[in-house]
Protein backbone atom coordinates (compact mmCIF):
# COMPACT_ATOMS: atom_id res chain seq x y z
CA UNK A 1 0.00 0.00 0.00
CA UNK A 2 1.48 3.67 -0.72
CA UNK A 3 2.50 5.23 2.05
CA UNK A 4 0.86 8.26 3.94
CA UNK A 5 3.90 10.36 4.37
CA UNK A 6 7.11 9.66 2.43
CA UNK A 7 10.56 11.53 2.88
CA UNK A 8 12.75 9.91 -0.31
CA UNK A 9 17.07 11.48 0.04
CA UNK A 10 15.95 14.95 1.71
CA UNK A 11 18.64 16.45 2.71
CA UNK A 12 18.06 20.19 4.75
CA UNK A 13 20.24 22.49 5.97
CA UNK A 14 19.93 26.06 8.05
CA UNK A 15 22.71 27.74 7.14
CA UNK A 16 26.21 25.36 7.22
CA UNK A 17 24.27 22.85 9.58
CA UNK A 18 23.06 19.83 8.06
CA UNK A 19 20.06 18.96 9.60
CA UNK A 20 18.94 15.89 7.52
CA UNK A 21 21.47 14.57 4.67
CA UNK A 22 19.62 12.10 2.21
CA UNK A 23 16.65 11.22 4.69
CA UNK A 24 14.70 8.47 3.93
CA UNK A 25 11.37 7.91 6.28
CA UNK A 26 8.03 6.26 5.57
CA UNK A 27 4.64 6.18 7.88
CA UNK A 28 1.79 4.19 6.70
CA UNK A 29 -2.12 5.25 6.39
CA UNK A 30 -2.93 5.44 9.95
CA UNK A 31 0.18 4.39 11.38
CA UNK A 32 1.14 6.50 14.84
CA UNK A 33 4.37 7.03 15.04
CA UNK A 34 6.76 8.33 17.41
CA UNK A 35 9.86 10.31 17.24
CA UNK A 36 12.48 10.69 19.91
CA UNK A 37 16.06 12.02 19.94
CA UNK A 38 17.81 14.84 21.39
CA UNK A 39 16.95 18.40 20.43
CA UNK A 40 18.76 19.17 17.01
CA UNK A 41 18.27 16.01 15.75
CA UNK A 42 16.07 17.30 12.70
CA UNK A 43 12.63 15.32 14.67
CA UNK A 44 10.62 18.81 14.51
CA UNK A 45 12.37 20.00 11.28
CA UNK A 46 10.59 16.91 9.60
CA UNK A 47 6.97 17.95 10.88
CA UNK A 48 8.07 21.64 10.10
CA UNK A 49 8.81 20.74 6.71
CA UNK A 50 5.38 18.31 6.43
CA UNK A 51 3.71 21.66 7.67
CA UNK A 52 5.46 23.65 4.61
CA UNK A 53 6.69 25.55 7.59
CA UNK A 54 10.06 24.73 6.40
CA UNK A 55 11.29 23.87 2.63
CA UNK A 56 13.54 21.51 1.75
CA UNK A 57 17.09 21.61 0.04
CA UNK A 58 16.96 18.33 -2.01
CA UNK A 59 14.84 15.10 -2.72
CA UNK A 60 11.37 14.55 -2.35
CA UNK A 61 8.92 14.82 0.48
CA UNK A 62 5.45 13.08 -0.67
CA UNK A 63 1.93 12.93 1.49
CA UNK A 64 -0.72 10.81 0.33
CA UNK A 65 0.63 10.05 -3.12
CA UNK A 66 1.36 13.91 -4.40
CA UNK A 67 4.75 15.08 -3.56
CA UNK A 68 4.90 18.40 -1.57
CA UNK A 69 8.60 19.38 -1.99
CA UNK A 70 10.46 17.98 -5.20
CA UNK A 71 13.82 19.49 -5.20
CA UNK A 72 16.67 18.07 -7.91
CA UNK A 73 20.04 20.00 -8.47
CA UNK A 74 18.85 22.80 -6.09
CA UNK A 75 15.60 23.45 -8.08
CA UNK A 76 11.79 22.64 -7.64
CA UNK A 77 11.65 19.91 -10.34
CA UNK A 78 7.28 20.29 -9.82
CA UNK A 79 6.56 23.94 -9.23
CA UNK A 80 5.18 24.99 -5.94
CA UNK A 81 2.47 27.28 -6.45
CA UNK A 82 0.16 28.65 -3.61
CA UNK A 83 -2.32 26.54 -5.12
CA UNK A 84 -0.34 23.43 -4.40
CA UNK A 85 0.51 24.44 -1.07
CA UNK A 86 -3.14 25.06 0.05
CA UNK A 87 -3.56 21.79 -1.52
CA UNK A 88 -1.34 20.17 0.08
CA UNK A 89 -1.50 21.77 3.41
CA UNK A 90 -5.76 20.61 3.80
CA UNK A 91 -4.29 17.32 4.55
CA UNK A 92 -2.03 18.50 7.48
CA UNK A 93 -2.90 19.19 11.08
CA UNK A 94 -0.25 20.87 13.03
CA UNK A 95 -0.62 20.70 17.14
CA UNK A 96 2.52 23.37 18.24
CA UNK A 97 4.31 23.10 21.39
CA UNK A 98 3.43 26.34 22.56
CA UNK A 99 -0.24 26.41 21.29
CA UNK A 100 -0.60 29.13 19.38
CA UNK A 101 -4.07 29.63 20.23
CA UNK A 102 -5.28 32.85 18.87
CA UNK A 103 -6.07 35.01 21.74
CA UNK A 104 -8.41 37.83 20.51
CA UNK A 105 -10.89 34.48 20.21
CA UNK A 106 -12.65 32.16 22.45
CA UNK A 107 -12.24 28.31 22.20
CA UNK A 108 -15.31 28.33 20.06
CA UNK A 109 -13.77 30.64 17.97
CA UNK A 110 -10.47 29.53 17.82
CA UNK A 111 -11.93 26.19 16.26
CA UNK A 112 -14.53 27.49 14.25
CA UNK A 113 -13.07 30.29 12.28
CA UNK A 114 -10.71 28.59 9.83
CA UNK A 115 -13.63 25.95 8.84
CA UNK A 116 -15.64 29.27 8.40
CA UNK A 117 -13.56 31.48 6.36
CA UNK A 118 -10.95 28.85 5.22
CA UNK A 119 -13.58 25.69 4.38
CA UNK A 120 -16.64 28.67 4.06
CA UNK A 121 -18.69 26.61 6.04
CA UNK A 122 -21.81 28.14 7.38
CA UNK A 123 -21.21 30.06 10.83
CA UNK A 124 -24.19 28.03 12.42
CA UNK A 125 -21.70 24.68 11.02
CA UNK A 126 -19.20 25.88 11.91
CA UNK A 127 -19.69 26.42 15.20
CA UNK A 128 -21.55 23.13 15.41
CA UNK A 129 -18.52 21.58 14.56
CA UNK A 130 -16.38 23.31 17.15
CA UNK A 131 -18.72 22.54 20.05
CA UNK A 132 -18.78 19.16 19.12
CA UNK A 133 -14.95 18.58 18.55
CA UNK A 134 -14.64 21.07 22.05
CA UNK A 135 -16.97 18.49 23.80
CA UNK A 136 -14.96 15.50 22.55
CA UNK A 137 -12.04 17.29 24.45
CA UNK A 138 -13.90 17.65 27.60
CA UNK A 139 -14.04 21.72 26.68
CA UNK A 140 -17.81 21.43 27.02
CA UNK A 141 -17.83 23.90 29.52
CA UNK A 142 -15.46 26.20 28.35
CA UNK A 143 -16.71 26.79 24.88
CA UNK A 144 -16.82 31.11 25.57
CA UNK A 145 -13.66 31.30 27.54
CA UNK A 146 -10.39 33.24 25.80
CA UNK A 147 -7.30 31.05 25.92
CA UNK A 148 -5.61 33.68 28.38
CA UNK A 149 -8.18 32.44 30.95
CA UNK A 150 -7.54 28.49 30.30
CA UNK A 151 -4.73 26.22 31.54
CA UNK A 152 -1.74 25.12 29.10
CA UNK A 153 -3.73 21.86 29.16
CA UNK A 154 -7.23 23.14 28.43
CA UNK A 155 -5.31 25.25 25.81
CA UNK A 156 -3.96 22.33 24.11
CA UNK A 157 -7.00 20.40 23.76
CA UNK A 158 -8.76 23.76 22.01
CA UNK A 159 -5.48 23.35 19.49
CA UNK A 160 -5.89 19.56 18.95
CA UNK A 161 -9.73 20.54 18.34
CA UNK A 162 -8.88 23.29 16.36
CA UNK A 163 -6.57 20.98 14.18
CA UNK A 164 -8.87 18.24 14.04
CA UNK A 165 -11.89 20.89 12.67
CA UNK A 166 -9.93 20.77 9.43
CA UNK A 167 -10.57 16.97 8.76
CA UNK A 168 -6.44 16.44 8.23
CA UNK A 169 -5.34 13.16 7.16
CA UNK A 170 -1.84 13.51 8.75
CA UNK A 171 -1.56 15.14 12.40
CA UNK A 172 1.32 16.35 13.11
CA UNK A 173 2.34 16.56 17.12
CA UNK A 174 5.27 18.96 17.80
CA UNK A 175 6.45 18.55 21.89
CA UNK A 176 2.84 19.12 23.19
CA UNK A 177 3.42 18.54 26.27
CA UNK A 178 6.93 19.73 26.49
CA UNK A 179 5.61 23.19 27.67
CA UNK A 180 3.18 21.79 30.15
CA UNK A 181 3.14 21.41 34.44
CA UNK A 182 3.58 17.34 34.55
CA UNK A 183 -0.10 17.03 36.40
CA UNK A 184 -1.08 18.48 32.77
CA UNK A 185 0.48 15.72 31.13
CA UNK A 186 -2.24 13.41 31.41
CA UNK A 187 -5.76 15.20 30.30
CA UNK A 188 -4.05 15.89 26.72
CA UNK A 189 -1.99 12.44 26.48
CA UNK A 190 -6.08 11.07 27.30
CA UNK A 191 -7.11 13.01 24.03
CA UNK A 192 -4.66 12.31 21.73
CA UNK A 193 -5.14 8.48 22.98
CA UNK A 194 -8.44 8.91 22.01
CA UNK A 195 -7.60 10.19 18.63
CA UNK A 196 -5.44 7.43 18.01
CA UNK A 197 -8.38 5.00 17.75
CA UNK A 198 -9.29 6.45 14.19
CA UNK A 199 -7.67 3.89 12.53
CA UNK A 200 -7.44 6.19 9.16
CA UNK A 201 -5.41 9.22 10.65
CA UNK A 202 -1.71 8.80 10.65
CA UNK A 203 -0.30 10.63 13.86
CA UNK A 204 3.27 11.85 13.79
CA UNK A 205 4.69 12.87 17.47
CA UNK A 206 7.71 14.45 18.82
CA UNK A 207 8.23 14.45 22.43
CA UNK A 208 10.78 14.11 25.02
CA UNK A 209 7.95 12.04 27.20
CA UNK A 210 8.44 7.92 27.13
CA UNK A 211 5.11 7.82 28.75
CA UNK A 212 3.76 9.51 25.59
CA UNK A 213 5.65 6.89 23.28
CA UNK A 214 4.41 4.19 24.86
CA UNK A 215 0.79 5.10 25.37
CA UNK A 216 0.53 6.16 21.09
CA UNK A 217 3.22 4.71 19.43
CA UNK A 218 3.20 1.90 16.87
CA UNK A 219 6.13 2.53 16.16
CA UNK A 220 8.82 4.14 17.89
CA UNK A 221 12.14 6.13 15.85
CA UNK A 222 15.20 7.19 17.26
CA UNK A 223 16.82 10.29 15.99
CA UNK A 224 20.49 11.47 16.02
CA UNK A 225 22.40 13.91 13.77
CA UNK A 226 19.48 13.73 10.92
CA UNK A 227 18.88 9.82 10.96
CA UNK A 228 17.07 6.89 12.61
CA UNK A 229 19.37 5.11 14.71
CA UNK A 230 17.29 3.02 15.45
CA UNK A 231 13.77 1.68 15.10
CA UNK A 232 10.79 -0.64 15.98
CA UNK A 233 7.73 -0.70 18.53
CA UNK A 234 7.67 1.00 21.97
CA UNK A 235 8.49 -2.13 24.18
CA UNK A 236 11.57 -3.08 21.89
CA UNK A 237 13.00 0.62 21.21
CA UNK A 238 12.23 2.33 24.59
CA UNK A 239 12.62 -0.67 27.33
CA UNK A 240 15.30 -3.03 25.29
CA UNK A 241 17.21 -0.85 22.66
CA UNK A 242 20.42 -2.58 21.04
CA UNK A 243 22.28 0.64 20.02
CA UNK A 244 24.58 2.33 22.26
CA UNK A 245 23.19 5.77 21.34
CA UNK A 246 19.73 5.35 22.11
CA UNK A 247 20.18 3.62 25.73
CA UNK A 248 22.65 6.55 26.96
CA UNK A 249 19.67 8.69 25.30
CA UNK A 250 16.68 7.04 27.38
CA UNK A 251 19.33 6.62 30.65
CA UNK A 252 19.45 10.33 30.34
CA UNK A 253 15.82 11.08 29.75
CA UNK A 254 15.01 8.84 32.90
CA UNK A 255 16.86 10.93 34.63
CA UNK A 256 15.14 14.21 34.16
CA UNK B 1 -0.45 96.22 26.11
CA UNK B 2 -4.03 95.69 26.48
CA UNK B 3 -6.32 92.40 25.67
CA UNK B 4 -9.45 93.38 24.75
CA UNK B 5 -12.21 90.61 25.26
CA UNK B 6 -14.71 93.21 23.12
CA UNK B 7 -12.29 92.18 20.15
CA UNK B 8 -12.16 88.45 20.94
CA UNK B 9 -15.80 88.29 20.77
CA UNK B 10 -16.09 89.68 17.95
CA UNK B 11 -13.44 87.62 15.96
CA UNK B 12 -14.65 84.46 17.68
CA UNK B 13 -17.19 83.01 14.89
CA UNK B 14 -14.75 83.85 12.43
CA UNK B 15 -12.21 81.83 14.12
CA UNK B 16 -14.62 79.21 14.76
CA UNK B 17 -15.69 78.85 11.26
CA UNK B 18 -11.28 78.48 10.40
CA UNK B 19 -11.89 75.63 13.18
CA UNK B 20 -13.92 73.62 11.00
CA UNK B 21 -11.34 73.93 8.23
CA UNK B 22 -8.77 72.81 10.70
CA UNK B 23 -10.87 69.89 11.98
CA UNK B 24 -11.94 68.70 8.19
CA UNK B 25 -8.20 68.76 7.35
CA UNK B 26 -6.93 67.00 10.24
CA UNK B 27 -9.93 64.26 9.44
CA UNK B 28 -9.10 64.21 6.31
CA UNK B 29 -5.84 63.98 6.20
CA UNK B 30 -5.51 61.40 9.11
CA UNK B 31 -7.73 58.82 6.63
CA UNK B 32 -5.57 59.03 4.16
CA UNK B 33 -2.83 58.83 5.71
CA UNK B 34 -3.88 55.61 7.64
CA UNK B 35 -4.32 54.30 4.03
CA UNK B 36 -0.93 55.44 2.94
CA UNK B 37 0.47 53.99 5.89
CA UNK B 38 -1.31 50.55 5.18
CA UNK B 39 -0.52 50.78 1.61
CA UNK B 40 3.18 51.40 2.64
CA UNK B 41 3.59 48.48 5.12
CA UNK B 42 2.42 46.19 2.68
CA UNK B 43 4.89 47.35 0.04
CA UNK B 44 7.54 46.64 2.37
CA UNK B 45 6.48 43.26 3.48
CA UNK B 46 6.04 42.24 -0.27
CA UNK B 47 7.76 39.32 -1.95
CA UNK B 48 9.22 41.69 -4.94
CA UNK B 49 12.41 42.93 -3.27
CA UNK B 50 12.21 46.14 -5.86
CA UNK B 51 8.65 46.48 -4.25
CA UNK B 52 10.14 46.24 -1.26
CA UNK B 53 12.98 48.98 -1.83
CA UNK B 54 10.51 51.35 -3.44
CA UNK B 55 7.98 51.49 -0.34
CA UNK B 56 11.18 51.80 2.21
CA UNK B 57 12.80 54.50 -0.12
CA UNK B 58 9.41 56.21 -0.13
CA UNK B 59 8.73 56.26 3.48
CA UNK B 60 12.48 57.69 4.67
CA UNK B 61 11.96 60.21 1.46
CA UNK B 62 8.46 61.38 3.25
CA UNK B 63 10.18 61.24 6.53
CA UNK B 64 13.07 62.97 5.96
CA UNK B 65 12.16 66.05 4.20
CA UNK B 66 9.68 69.13 5.58
CA UNK B 67 6.23 68.71 5.44
CA UNK B 68 5.97 72.87 4.44
CA UNK B 69 8.21 71.51 0.94
CA UNK B 70 6.00 68.56 0.24
CA UNK B 71 3.10 70.82 0.66
CA UNK B 72 4.47 73.26 -1.97
CA UNK B 73 5.72 70.73 -3.76
CA UNK B 74 2.26 69.47 -4.70
CA UNK B 75 1.23 72.90 -4.93
CA UNK B 76 3.57 74.48 -7.10
CA UNK B 77 5.07 71.80 -9.00
CA UNK B 78 2.61 69.16 -9.57
CA UNK B 79 0.41 71.88 -12.15
CA UNK B 80 3.43 71.60 -14.28
CA UNK B 81 2.79 67.94 -14.85
CA UNK B 82 -0.79 68.85 -15.65
CA UNK B 83 -2.24 68.15 -12.13
CA UNK B 84 -4.21 70.46 -10.65
CA UNK B 85 -5.68 70.21 -7.00
CA UNK B 86 -7.24 72.79 -5.16
CA UNK B 87 -5.59 74.18 -1.66
CA UNK B 88 -7.45 72.28 0.87
CA UNK B 89 -6.82 68.36 -1.18
CA UNK B 90 -3.01 69.62 -1.82
CA UNK B 91 -2.93 70.45 2.10
CA UNK B 92 -4.51 66.98 3.19
CA UNK B 93 -2.93 65.13 0.51
CA UNK B 94 0.67 66.54 1.85
CA UNK B 95 -0.81 65.81 5.19
CA UNK B 96 -1.67 62.61 4.30
CA UNK B 97 1.30 61.49 2.70
CA UNK B 98 3.78 63.23 5.16
CA UNK B 99 1.86 61.05 8.62
CA UNK B 100 1.26 57.90 6.22
CA UNK B 101 4.87 57.62 6.50
CA UNK B 102 4.47 57.48 10.45
CA UNK B 103 1.96 55.49 9.82
CA UNK B 104 3.35 52.98 8.23
CA UNK B 105 6.20 52.62 11.16
CA UNK B 106 3.41 52.15 13.67
CA UNK B 107 1.92 49.46 11.97
CA UNK B 108 4.88 47.85 10.94
CA UNK B 109 5.67 47.54 14.81
CA UNK B 110 2.40 46.35 15.30
CA UNK B 111 2.77 43.64 12.68
CA UNK B 112 5.95 42.44 13.94
CA UNK B 113 4.42 42.59 17.85
CA UNK B 114 1.94 39.35 16.44
CA UNK B 115 4.43 35.95 17.33
CA UNK B 116 5.54 34.05 14.85
CA UNK B 117 3.66 31.13 15.99
CA UNK B 118 0.45 33.01 15.13
CA UNK B 119 1.45 33.00 11.50
CA UNK B 120 2.54 28.96 11.66
CA UNK B 121 -0.97 28.29 13.08
CA UNK B 122 -2.54 30.58 10.52
CA UNK B 123 -0.30 28.51 7.59
CA UNK B 124 -1.15 24.72 9.69
CA UNK B 125 -4.51 25.81 9.28
CA UNK B 126 -4.37 26.46 5.76
CA UNK B 127 -5.38 30.09 5.44
CA UNK B 128 -4.83 32.08 2.84
CA UNK B 129 -2.16 35.00 3.46
CA UNK B 130 -5.01 37.62 2.96
CA UNK B 131 -7.82 35.96 5.68
CA UNK B 132 -4.10 35.21 7.50
CA UNK B 133 -4.30 38.93 7.96
CA UNK B 134 -7.78 40.14 8.09
CA UNK B 135 -8.58 37.34 11.22
CA UNK B 136 -5.62 36.63 12.88
CA UNK B 137 -2.99 38.95 12.39
CA UNK B 138 -4.61 42.75 11.92
CA UNK B 139 -6.93 41.87 15.06
CA UNK B 140 -3.85 41.48 17.21
CA UNK B 141 -1.68 43.93 15.54
CA UNK B 142 -4.17 47.18 15.42
CA UNK B 143 -4.88 47.56 19.10
CA UNK B 144 -1.58 48.00 20.60
CA UNK B 145 -0.86 50.81 18.28
CA UNK B 146 -4.07 52.79 18.46
CA UNK B 147 -2.00 55.09 20.60
CA UNK B 148 0.46 55.93 18.12
CA UNK B 149 -1.95 56.45 15.92
CA UNK B 150 -3.53 58.59 18.35
CA UNK B 151 -0.20 60.62 18.57
CA UNK B 152 -0.18 60.99 14.26
CA UNK B 153 -3.49 62.19 14.96
CA UNK B 154 -2.48 64.91 17.47
CA UNK B 155 0.22 66.26 15.47
CA UNK B 156 -1.03 66.32 12.20
CA UNK B 157 -3.58 68.53 14.07
CA UNK B 158 -0.62 70.90 14.93
CA UNK B 159 0.51 70.79 11.68
CA UNK B 160 -2.91 72.03 10.28
CA UNK B 161 -1.45 75.47 10.51
CA UNK B 162 1.19 74.48 7.55
CA UNK B 163 -1.60 74.49 4.96
CA UNK B 164 -1.90 78.01 5.54
CA UNK B 165 1.37 78.41 3.07
CA UNK B 166 -0.92 77.73 0.12
CA UNK B 167 -3.80 79.69 1.19
CA UNK B 168 -6.26 76.75 2.94
CA UNK B 169 -8.55 78.90 5.13
CA UNK B 170 -7.78 77.40 8.42
CA UNK B 171 -7.51 78.61 11.85
CA UNK B 172 -3.80 79.75 11.92
CA UNK B 173 -4.56 81.41 8.04
CA UNK B 174 -7.67 83.37 9.10
CA UNK B 175 -5.95 84.49 12.92
CA UNK B 176 -2.85 86.22 11.18
CA UNK B 177 -5.22 87.81 8.54
CA UNK B 178 -7.30 89.34 11.57
CA UNK B 179 -4.28 89.86 13.14
CA UNK B 180 -2.90 92.09 10.04
CA UNK B 181 -5.87 93.63 8.83
CA UNK B 182 -6.44 95.47 12.29
CA UNK B 183 -2.68 95.29 14.00
CA UNK B 184 -4.10 93.66 16.81
CA UNK B 185 -2.07 89.73 16.81
CA UNK B 186 -2.89 89.12 20.25
CA UNK B 187 -6.91 88.50 20.47
CA UNK B 188 -6.58 86.18 17.24
CA UNK B 189 -3.44 84.02 18.03
CA UNK B 190 -4.63 83.80 21.56
CA UNK B 191 -7.79 82.31 21.07
CA UNK B 192 -6.25 80.22 18.16
CA UNK B 193 -3.57 78.82 20.55
CA UNK B 194 -7.02 77.89 22.95
CA UNK B 195 -8.80 76.32 20.57
CA UNK B 196 -5.72 74.10 19.58
CA UNK B 197 -5.13 73.32 23.06
CA UNK B 198 -9.02 72.41 23.43
CA UNK B 199 -9.04 70.36 20.79
CA UNK B 200 -5.82 67.85 21.34
CA UNK B 201 -7.15 67.44 24.63
CA UNK B 202 -10.86 66.54 23.84
CA UNK B 203 -8.35 64.30 21.10
CA UNK B 204 -7.30 62.31 24.27
CA UNK B 205 -9.98 61.04 26.00
CA UNK B 206 -11.29 59.72 22.86
CA UNK B 207 -8.13 57.91 21.57
CA UNK B 208 -8.40 56.53 25.42
CA UNK B 209 -12.14 55.16 24.38
CA UNK B 210 -10.85 53.88 20.93
CA UNK B 211 -8.14 52.05 22.75
CA UNK B 212 -10.55 50.73 25.36
CA UNK B 213 -12.93 49.63 23.04
CA UNK B 214 -10.50 47.77 20.53
CA UNK B 215 -9.23 45.40 23.38
CA UNK B 216 -11.57 43.30 25.18
CA UNK B 217 -10.58 42.67 29.14
CA UNK B 218 -10.43 38.81 28.60
CA UNK B 219 -7.44 39.30 25.98
CA UNK B 220 -5.61 41.30 28.67
CA UNK B 221 -2.61 39.65 29.91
Amino acid sequence: MMPMVRFENVTKRFGATVVLDAFDFEAARGEKVVLIGPSGSGKSTLLRMLMTLERIDAGMVMIDGEALWYVRDGADVEPVTQAHLHHMRAKVGMVFQHFNLFPHMTALQNVANAPRHVLGKPKAEAEALAEMLLRKVGLGDKLSSYPARLSGGQQQRVAIARAMAMEPKVMLFDEVTSALDPELVGEVLDVMRALSVERDLTMLIVTHQMGVARALADRVCFFEKGAIVEQGPPEQVIDDPVHARTQSFLRAVRLT
Amino acid sequence: MEFSFDLLWEILPQLLRATVVTIEATLAGFAISLIVGLVMVSGMRARQRWLRFLSRFAMEFLRATPLLVQVYFLFFVLPGFGITLSPFLTGVTALGLHYGAYAAEAYRAGLESVPRGQWEAAVSLNYSRLAAYRHIVLPQALPPIVPSLGNIAISMLKDTPILAAVTVTELMFVANEIGSERFQYTEPVTAAALIYLVLSLAAAPLINFIDRRLRPEETRA
